[in-house]
């Protein structure tokens, strides 16, 4: 079983991002659980959704303590919630920033860790210059699929068009895309590094 | 249909298959979703032959099921916690009137103090109401129980609580397989009313009965009920024969056979319970599970039967009978009555507290070699317990506990859990 | 042989409402072929105002629906009169569900039979002011919201009278209940509160909002039929003198109404889409005194130092009613 947990606040799409990883992976006939961890609903608030992904039925309902893999849309949440807590060594971490992980502070934390699996890609200005807003969480995806391979970057861009239509769909569908191709160049430049 | 949709959406297409002609409800979290889909349904002309009304309290909901399902219409609502007891009255009003009204109950704790987190103290606390309740133990399960519940509803002449875990349950995404239309019309004949307001032939619904015949009335209700006991095995079986998959029934176990401790519990927690169990197997320790999807009846002798075996009995329940201890464990002893079992009461998960399989194992291990408590509450803080009784111990004016223990328990929102 | 026009007031059913009209304008009470939907054999007190106004507005609207009619109950009086177990005294098709819930049930009712297509079917609730203004009032005020197709019949005897004449928010200033006894300084229910249902009805702006009192029974007929010639959400505030709460006699029930309307402290009138349309007028205009000294709930105001000061305020309200609506000829406000 794979799992992913998603840091972010709320109006960022965190959920959707967990029920999309859902339907990717659905999509390639795999099980999957998406879920928040729940609350009222409030615009700005720290948020964190959950995805495990499986070959079999899914019967576990925890939150997930242990993440193979984290998902950071917002980095300001780096200093203020422990997103890292009990992520599986050598877990990948994608987080949503133009900055490097030395910039945002984290350099010591992740010195040991295998490079190509941590990746930072600015999902927002993607999410703006695709979409024409500052939404991270459907880039991030893409770069997920990049960083993982755990899904198919096809298998993506098909929940993209099961939860949006239109000019939407297609901006998102261009956001995936290109954080996608961002983070393997990203990757492939860490490994010969 | 394969789907991967959120457990409240699955919900809302099963009730939809069933040809439900009035739905009316009020909004509750954490079941806003399924009546918000059901309403956007009928809006848009995808549900026919159905009136969707948007009343103004959850009295209102039930108050108006009663006028339609007495009128002959298949009539279905929803609602939650708060809601549910809000419309209390009416529940034993529609029960003892014998109207097969749907309803979904997503499992939420009461307050005060307040809290939309799930636990079962809700619908426990209708429990004598006269309802039939289900408890589903995934979205497939919940999406399934519906389907049946109208069927043995409409059967019995008994109103039945399809109960699911909020949040849990209605707000996760998992994939579920959504039957056709066929083979729900299959399964689910057109409502044949017991009683039914028509002038054509009128009765009057709804008298007074005194003391000369409110015994046999009452007696009536509770035989009426028992017949669910035979009908639903029937039912679950044709579910099958239909629909392909196992579904409903009164209980089930999972590795109880030649278990020495076996767990007891009801809803989405017994998919934790299971792993749990399928690791201390792979270790070698004899634990099983008996989870229970019909509670109201409680099928006492079913009960009996898979759990008279072992040693022990762990009741692991999100429901609180303040005063005494569990509930369910106290339905569960009444089924053991007389056998020579400990049961342990296991206090979990109230107010939506993670039930962790960390917790779980350390739980059990200690189940195994006797060393629990009759009661427990599982994961309690004690320490914020004891500062509080301290508190209250050293001045009058000791402030509200739930401020108090909130206070001490720190900022929730840097938490993941 | 002189013509001479000569005037009929209504004094009984039995004079203008029957053979010396035309067939089509007598009472619906007055044809042997009548619907009789609460029928004789129920057990309500003698010289009962709410069965008088039951057995009329409810064949009324029987006639106007062609007998295809169905009624929602609350609990009380009429509820436990009419449905002694194990009979019942309803010839249509009733449910009586809970105290506060008739105007929700009948919302169902309706709801059931629009969507299988049981247009010539139409819907009445009914309860008493208990049932009505107080626990039944967020149900009400939902149902006309919605503007759902019922007629809310209200029988008005100012009480819960099945219960032993509790005080209710349609109970009259100063009147004598078991919670608002005739002791103290001020004897009696409070000034200054109080509800008037019909003004909040109109204020939902629904299609239909009449008063009426069983003093006024061909009125009163006429009202449910214009109500029943109407779709959506409607409702009808009868005054129902009570003998046993008003401590009255029981052959004075319509009399009393009769004195409620002609002092002014019940004004009779319609209104559609919170406008009104209709004033029933006084005849002889009478002072609240008349109204007031044949009940012995108002005992207390007559004893030997006369209440004068309460009586004056009452006759305020009066007087009050009958400037808001128009009661005197000369216009309405």
């Amino acid at each position: 079983m794979f799992q992913v947990r998603i840091h972010g606040r709320g109006g960022q799409g965190v959920v959707t991002a967990a029920e999309m990883l859902s339907i990717a992976a659905f999509e390639e006939g795999r099980h999957a659980q998406a879920f928040p961890s729940f609350g009222s609903e409030r615009t700005g608030a720290p948020v964190v959704a959950f995805c495990r992904i499986a070959d079999k039925e899914i019967r576990l309902r925890e939150p997930i303590m242990e993440p193979d893999a984290l998902i950071i849309q917002d980095p300001t949440l780096l200093h203020q919630v422990d997103v890292f807590a009990g992520l599986k060594r050598d877990g990948y971490v994608l987080i949503n920033t133009s900055k490097s992980f030395e910039e945002l502070g984290l350099g010591d934390f992740l010195k040991d860790w295998h490079a190509d699996r941590l990746c930072t890609v600015a999902a927002t200005e993607l999410a703006r210059k695709h979409i024409g807003r500052p939404m991270p969480n459907v880039p991030l995806l893409g770069g997920f699929a990049a960083v993982s391979q755990i899904l198919k970057l096809e298998s993506v861009h098909k929940a993209i068009n099961d939860k949006f239509a239109g000019k939407v769909a297609e901006g998102n569908v261009a956001a995936a895309t290109e954080a996608y191709a961002i983070v393997r160049r990203e990757m492939e430049e860490a490994v010969h590094a | 249909m394969l789907k991967q949709c959120e457990g409240s959406h699955a919900v809302a297409e099963a009730v939809a298959l069933c040809r439900p002609e009035v739905i009316c409800a009020y909004p509750i979290s954490p079941q806003t979703h399924i009546v918000e889909g059901l309403g956007e349904m009928v809006k848009s002309g995808e549900l026919k032959n159905c009136e969707f009304i948007n009343v103004e309290s959850e009295f209102a909901a039930m108050s108006v099921a009663i006028g339609s399902s007495a009128t002959g219409a298949r009539t279905y609502t929803a609602t939650a916690s708060q809601g549910l007891l809000f419309m209390a009255e009416a529940v034993y009003n529609a029960s003892g009137l014998g109207l097969p009204i749907v309803m979904t109950v997503a499992n939420r704790a009461i307050g005060a103090p307040i809290n939309i987190w799930n636990d079962h103290t809700d619908a426990l606390s209708q429990r004598d109401s006269g309802w039939l309740q289900l408890f589903a133990e995934t979205n497939q399960e919940a999406l399934d129980l519906h389907i049946q519940a109208f069927r043995l509803a409409e059967e019995l002449s008994l109103p039945v609580m399809v109960c699911m875990d909020g949040f849990i349950l209605t707000h996760a995404y998992e994939r579920v397989d959504v039957p056709t239309q066929e083979q729900v019309d299959a399964y689910l004949p057109p409502y044949e009313p017991r009683q039914v307001l028509d002038p054509k032939e009128p009765v009057s619904i709804g008298a007074m009965v005194g003391p000369e015949a409110f015994m046999e009335v009452r007696y009536l209700a509770h035989a009426k009920q028992m017949q669910a006991l035979e009908r639903i095995p029937a039912y679950a079986a044709e579910f099958k024969a239909v629909f392909g998959r196992d579904s409903g029934g009164l209980c089930h176990t999972y590795h109880a056979d030649d278990a020495d401790t076996i767990i007891v519990a009801m809803g989405s927690v017994l998919g934790t319970i299971k792993d749990v169990v399928d690791e201390m197997r792979a270790a070698g320790h004899k634990v099983g599970v008996l989870g229970i999807t019909l509670f109201r009846p409680f099928p006492i002798h079913d009960v009996r039967e898979a759990l008279h075996r072992a040693k022990r009995v762990v009741v692991l329940e999100k429901s609180l009978a303040v005063g005494l201890g569990g509930i369910v464990a106290t339905n569960v002893r009444m089924a053991l009555s007389a056998l020579p079992i400990d049961v342990y009461t296991v206090v979990a998960g109230l107010g939506g507290r993670p039930i962790t399989m960390r917790s779980l194992h350390a739980l059990f291990r200690k189940a195994e070699k006797d060393d629990l408590d009759p009661v427990t509450f599982l994961d309690l803080n004690r320490a914020v317990v004891d500062k509080q009784l301290a508190r209250e111990k050293a001045t009058r004016r000791s402030g509200p506990i739930a401020e108090n223990l909130l206070r001490d328990v720190g900022v929730v929102a840097a938490k993941i859990a | 042989m002189s013509f001479q026009p000569v005037k009929f007031y209504q004094t009984g059913t039995f004079t203008v409402g029957n053979r010396l009209l035309a067939p089509e304008e007598r009472s619906v009470q007055s044809s042997p072929r009548r619907f009789n939907s609460l029928n004789s054999g129920h057990r309500a007190c003698q010289g009962c105002g709410e069965a008088l106004g039951a057995r009329y507005a409810i064949d009324a609207a029987m006639e106007a629906a062609h007998g295809q009619l169905i009624a929602a109950n609350a609990t009380g009086c009429l509820e436990v009169f009419s449905t002694p177990y194990p009979e019942t005294s309803w010839q249509i098709p009733w449910v009586h569900s809970l105290f506060g819930n008739a105007a929700a049930v009948a919302t169902g009712v309706a709801a059931a039979l629009k969507v299988k297509g049981r247009k010539e079917v139409r819907v009445v609730a009914q309860g008493g002011d208990g049932g009505t203004t107080d626990i039944g009032f967020g149900c009400l005020s939902g149902m006309f919201e919605r503007n759902d197709d019922v007629l809310y019949i209200c029988y008005d005897n100012g009480g819960y009278m099945n219960t032993g004449v509790q005080r209710s928010s349609a109970t009259p200033p100063a009147a004598r209940t078991a919670t608002t006894m005739a002791v103290g300084d001020e004897p009696g229910n409070p000034f200054g509160q109080g509800k008037f249902v019909p003004a909040i009805a109109m204020a939902h702006d629904i299609p239909y909002v009449a008063t009426a009192t069983v003093a006024d029974l061909r009125d009163l007929e006429a009202k449910v039929g214009r109500a029943m010639e109407i779709h959506g959400a409607r409702y009808i505030h009868i005054l129902v003198p009570c003998p046993l709460g008003w401590g009255t006699a029981s052959n004075e029930t319509i009399k009393m109404a009769r004195l409620a309307k002609e002092t002014g402290i019940f004004p009779v009138f319609a209104a559609e889409n919170g406008v009104v349309t209709e004033v029933l007028k006084i005849r002889h205009r009478l002072p609240v005194e008349e109204y007031l000294k044949p009940q012995k709930r108002y005992a207390h105001l007559f004893g030997k130092q006369p209440r004068v000061d309460v009586i004056a305020r009452l006759q305020a309200l009066a007087d009050r009613n009958i400037k808001k609506y128009g009661l005197l000829d000369g216009g309405a406000n």
